[in-house]
């Protein structure tokens, strides 16, 4: 059953990046917002499945940390500069969230 | 040229992401996660800004990307650190085949 468990995972991603990779008619740049899409599709299967709330609290941050970079890659795409300033913004506020969350997890107060 | 260097920067970071984001499906633990995630997709993050500092110079917009990497590399080891001592503090066990825990001997040998 893990046996099981392990090929199906397997096949699934490597599917996926070989369908990207070379089935889909797309231009380069679309091909790397894909692959960066792939991982926040994995980062949200671990907010939906984990077993414990830290868990989640751990995929939420590695998400905002992979939103930034997507920001930072529409930003060369479009030529566009006022990605980078969401990219920013969105950085301080994942920072705020991430240690208050971890406050919340400890089981403490704000001012202690 | 300046383009080519800017797309190899890009595509190695996009990989770590991708990779960082692999070991967090697959690791056993609640530590392992957080020890095989954090490290790839800053590290990745970090390459995709470096890649956007390259692509666009000195620059408003490649001004910010080093801002942003130099905030990026402060803060995310102290949320990840924040995280993992909220997690061992609140009680969640470790796997069962792990075999050190320093920071429990500490507070053993404090109390």
């Amino acid at each position: 059953m893990k046996f099981f468990r392990w090929l199906l995972g397997s096949v699934f991603l490597a599917g996926t990046i070989i369908f990207i990779f070379s089935y889909l008619k797309v231009g380069p740049q679309a091909k790397l917002m894909l692959y960066l899409l792939v991982s926040f599709l994995l980062s949200l299967f671990r907010v939906l499945k984990g077993p414990t709330p830290a868990d989640r609290a751990i995929a939420t941050d590695i998400f905002g940390i992979l939103v930034i970079g997507f920001c930072a890659i529409l930003a060369v795409y479009t030529g566009r500069d006022w990605y980078m300033d969401v990219a920013i913004a969105w950085g301080l506020q994942s920072f705020i969230g991430t240690l208050a969350l971890a406050k919340f997890i400890e089981g403490k107060n704000f001012d202690e | 040229m300046n383009e080519t260097i800017a797309l190899i920067f890009i595509v190695v970071g996009i990989t770590f992401d991708l990779f960082g984001c692999i070991g967090l499906v697959r690791m056993p633990d609640i530590y392992n996660r957080l020890q095989a995630s954090t490290k790839c997709v800053t590290l990745g993050t970090c390459g995709i800004l470096f890649g956007v500092l390259i692509k666009f110079g000195f620059s408003a917009a490649g001004v910010k990307a080093l801002l942003c990497i130099i905030f990026l590399l402060l803060t995310a080891p102290v949320s990840a650190h924040a995280l993992a001592r909220a997690t061992h503090r609140s009680g969640v066990k470790l796997w069962d085949k792990s075999v050190c825990d320093k920071y429990k001997d500490d507070k053993d040998a404090l109390s």
